[in-house]
């Protein structure tokens, strides 16, 4: 036993923090395996069927595919969380910044790649506003940013189906089509690899990394996790809290915006009620949960979904249930924030003794 | 099986039944059901007794000191743990146990008082080893504990605060009136008067201790443990204190006193222990040693001399404050109509109870409070600029409370060091890690605070070294006004006088300071002019030669007021 800590004593904090989240994924395929079994089900046949399923060619591309929404929104929702802002309101504001991205896309005639940006910030600008509504309500009125984005996501929802409905469906085809006008080629973000991954992929590692340079590393972010960490002594030293929070609520809704893109720009070349994917919002929050808000946590966190995800299909075939791959998700993110916990206890009381050790042995020097 | 035996045995079920009835008396189900309850109130109460009392053999124990420490170990992370201390407390006398602030002083008496058990050594209660898992078994054996912040409940009255938790039954009811004798017979013996009826909430400081005071006694405490008492009080109201606490002395209960304020502790006890990062220096008696060797034996080296030193006050304003006031609707002012000027090379002290103003008075100045009035740094108008422009104007402020207002406690000290200054370490938007890291050493090493590197999170620090780094943060910005709210709380003599010669070096290169500490003796040492501020007012101005510690106390109790 006392081997075993000093073997974990020696090592560097960020190979416990991988090792503790090892062991949460693990805790978690454990106690769904015996869910499985409860349910009557080989759970090694159930993991053997995910492994040898997922980890073929074809399958890691749709990994990574499906990795692309979840980084965004992993990104959009840690952003908040570094300054303890809940932005629940990702799902809505990416649906809101999807329609009103694909409506400007299809009207406007711009070269290629000029023709993706405009439309991508666009995007980013409608999740902003839509984002910032929460900020405002927040910093004038002091409504929590939990309730008013909830909120919000409903509202995003009736206000899109009224401009869709009214305004924005092409009825070209004579009402068949239930989506806005496509969006010209100039427009359309090809695809790496053929009908497997789409070079939005790329761009939302470039977002993550992003994310990283201003949270990590520039002064705004160095207040924004001030403000997180203790906001009565950033505003102390004279951080103004409500720009932080207007700023914080932007840069994430903006990063929300992006979360359909790839849908938009990159697959359907149009927004659709049907055709656009939702639930983002909340998946973004687990994986921002499990990646403990760092950008390779989530670059990981968002893979781990997506693998799981891409594999719920095949599951279905080998007769069993695909929603195990919902509760694998589920009991990974509950088991990573005990674990994280426990870890971040363990480190503190580590930190605490070495400090401690560290200045025993220098004052006995001196 | 002795009757001693039996009746200890036969307090258990029944301390849980005058528990539960307690409990079911309170939710008023006893009485909707119309059940009477025995007296169990009498019964408990000859259980209880102690032994020596219900034998009525006085000298049961002889002269058995009333606790004994042998090599008292205790280990924390982080923090210095207590090692092999020994000491001995004598039956009726006044022992104080004296200690720089992280010393380990309050980790030994959280030991003697159950809070924590300690890792090895042993604990003799008159003369019988015991062994306390919670405080609830020390107060069984007598020893009470009255803690530096009062916890009492300020809607109810003196005596519902008093028998909280041990409330006299009689029929099912509590006995108000057989509570009240004893708790006016135990204030005499105090030597206090107090009204058992009115509400805590309007009573002063000082009451309120006593009332705490009162309560550790009505549980039959004979030891009692007073962490730090006259940290909130003002001189006067300390003498009262000492004078209650002889009386009870005399009466054969025992006092175990710590503090680090040495005159007052030469001044009450009859021995004194010194304990020295973590362990016993030694112990006296007060006729053996003088106050300066007193505290060499604290330190453990030759102290710094602290010397008033006068300098030259220049005629420029460096911070004018004219009719400021924090309002609150509804309530008194917290601030009210303050006025003064601190000129260039001036130090000017706040003294003043806790809590009458001083704060709000900082967060006003600092722009973190809205505010009426006008406020002009180097003839600036500052009155409705944010609390960053404030700063760029040249206001700097050590805060009250270090980990809450200037520490994140789970960031580097490099991070901590950088907040507040990180447009100065940024470049193109982005922080210079290099330089932030390079700057935070340099306050390490100037400020001598004692870490391994800049990489440790700050809450691994001790108190006092977090402090030597806020202070030593504030100081690096070299600012124009100085705000320190007690800059040497919590640190050690040597660091003390270290924070003090900062002061005064910058203070002589025409800095102006705006000095609030709780402490006297710096107040009256540093300042160049003192301010009294009471319910919010400033009372009284003085100058440091003519104010005694008794003046200043009789202002900021609001018992004198000056005109201005």
């Amino acid at each position: 036993m006392t081997s075993k800590r000093n073997v974990i004593d020696t090592l560097p904090r960020p190979v416990v923090t991988l090792l503790s989240s090892l062991v949460a994924v693990l805790l978690a395929l454990a106690i769904c395996g015996v869910l499985l079994l409860v349910t009557g089900k080989d759970p090694l046949a159930a993991y053997r069927t995910i492994l040898e399923t997922g980890l073929t060619g074809n399958k890691l591309l749709e990994m990574l595919k499906r990795s692309t929404p979840l980084m965004l929104s992993a990104s959009a929702v840690a952003i908040g969380f570094k300054m303890n802002l809940f932005n629940i309101g990702v799902e809505g504001q990416y649906l809101f910044a999807a329609l009103i991205a694909a409506e400007f896309a299809s009207r406007i005639s711009a070269p290629p790649v000029l023709h993706v940006l405009l439309t991508l910030m666009v995007a980013s600008a409608a999740g902003a506003f839509w984002a910032s509504i929460a900020a405002m309500l927040k910093i004038t009125r002091g409504i929590n940013e939990v309730i008013s984005t909830i909120m919000l996501n409903f509202i995003s929802l009736s206000v899109m189906q009224w401009l869709f409905d009214n305004y924005m469906r092409d009825d070209s085809d004579g009402g068949l089509r239930v989506t806005t006008t496509e969006i010209a080629p100039s427009g359309q973000v090809p695809d790496i690899v053929d009908g497997r991954l789409n070079g939005m992929w790329l761009v939302a590692l470039f977002v993550v990394f992003c994310y990283w340079l201003i949270v990590f590393r520039s002064k705004f972010g160095f207040r924004l996790r001030s403000s997180g960490l203790n906001s009565t002594a950033a505003q102390t030293s004279g951080i103004a809290a409500n720009r932080m929070i207007v700023v914080a609520m932007l840069l994430s809704g903006a990063i929300a915006g992006l979360v359909a893109m790839q849908s938009v720009v990159g697959e359907e070349y149009a927004y659709g009620p049907q055709a656009t994917p939702t639930g983002f919002g909340f998946a973004g929050i687990a994986v921002a949960l499990l990646g403990r808000n760092h950008p390779i946590g989530i670059v990981v966190a968002a893979m781990l979904f997506g693998f799981l995800d891409s594999t719920s299909a095949v599951l279905q075939l080998s007769g069993i249930p695909n929603s195990i791959v919902k509760v694998i998700q589920a009991v990974v993110v509950i088991t990573v924030v005990i674990v994280n916990e426990a870890t971040s206890r363990y480190m503190n009381r580590r930190t605490a003794e070495q400090t401690a050790a560290a200045l025993r042995t220098d004052k006995v020097g001196a | 099986m002795t009757v001693e035996g039996t009746r200890a045995k036969a307090r258990v079920p029944l301390f849980v039944a005058v528990r539960l009835f307690a409990a079911v008396r309170r939710s008023g189900a006893l009485w909707r059901c119309g059940v009477t309850v025995p007296p169990l109130g009498w019964v408990w109460q000859y259980l209880s007794m102690p032994d020596s009392a219900a034998n009525g053999s006085a000298s049961a124990h002889g002269t058995a000191p009333a606790v004994e420490l042998h090599n008292i170990s205790k280990g924390f992370p982080g923090v210095i743990a207590n090692r092999d201390i020994s000491m001995t407390v004598e039956r009726g006398t006044i022992h104080a146990i004296v200690g720089e602030n992280g010393a380990g002083k309050s980790t030994l008496m959280k030991t003697l008082y159950g809070l924590h058990q300690p890792d090895s050594g042993t604990i003799a209660v008159n003369g019988t080893e015991v062994e306390f898992s919670s405080p609830s078994d020390a107060i069984e054996a007598g020893i009470g504990m009255v803690h530096q912040h009062f916890m009492l409940a300020d809607n109810l009255t003196v005596l519902e605060n008093i028998i909280l938790g041990a409330e006299p039954a009689k029929g099912g009811v509590i006995d108000s009136r057989e509570a009240a004798r004893q708790i006016t017979e135990l204030a005499r013996s105090l030597g206090v008067e107090i009204d058992v009826n009115s509400p805590v909430a309007e009573l002063g400081v000082g009451q309120r201790q006593r009332v705490e005071i009162l309560k550790v006694l009505y549980r039959g405490a004979k030891t009692l443990i007073l962490d730090e008492p006259t940290a909130v009080l003002v001189p006067q109201e300390v003498d009262e204190l000492f004078e209650n606490l002889r009386r009870l002395v005399d009466a054969g209960t025992t006092v175990l006193f710590i503090s680090h304020k040495l005159d007052e502790v030469l001044a009450v006890s009859s021995r004194i222990t010194v304990i020295r990062q973590g362990t016993t220096v030694g112990t006296v008696t007060p006729a053996e040693v003088t106050r300066r060797q007193l505290a060499e034996m604290m330190v453990g080296s030759d102290l710094p001399q602290p010397e008033p030193r006068t300098s030259e006050v220049l005629d420029r304003v460096r911070l004018e404050v004219n009719n400021l006031s924090v309002s609150r609707p509804g309530r008194r002012d917290l601030v009210h109509d303050v006025s003064f000027a601190i000129r260039s090379g001036e130090i000017l002290g706040v003294a003043g109870v806790e809590g009458n103003g001083q704060f709000e008075l900082c967060s006003a100045l600092l722009g973190r409070e809205h505010s009426s009035g006008t406020v002009a740094i180097d003839g600036k108008d500052v009155s409705h600029a944010s609390v960053r422009d404030r700063k760029n104007a040249g206001i700097a402020y050590v805060p009250f409370d270090r980990q809450r207002e200037g520490l994140m406690l789970t960031s580097s000290l490099w991070e901590n060091n950088l907040l507040g200054q990180e447009e100065k370490f940024s470049k193109y938007g982005f922080v210079n890690v290099a330089a932030a890291r390079a700057a935070c050493r340099e306050v390490i090493s100037r400020f001598g605070v004692l870490t391994p590197n800049e990489d440790v999170p700050a809450f691994a620090l001790s108190g006092g070294n977090q402090q030597k780094l806020v202070v030593g943060r504030t100081m690096s910005m070299n600012p124009a006004v100085l705000l320190a709210a007690h800059p040497t709380r919590g640190i050690d003599v040597g660091a003390q006088a270290a924070v003090w010669e900062e002061i005064r070096t910058a203070r002589d290169a025409g800095l102006a300071v705006l000095l609030v500490s709780a402490d006297l003796e710096e107040l009256l040492g540093l300042s160049d002019r003192v301010i009294v501020m009471f319910e919010g007012s400033v009372v009284a101005e003085l100058s440091p030669r003519d104010a005694t510690p008794e003046l200043l106390g009789s202002y900021m109790t609001g018992a004198k007021v000056a005109a201005r």
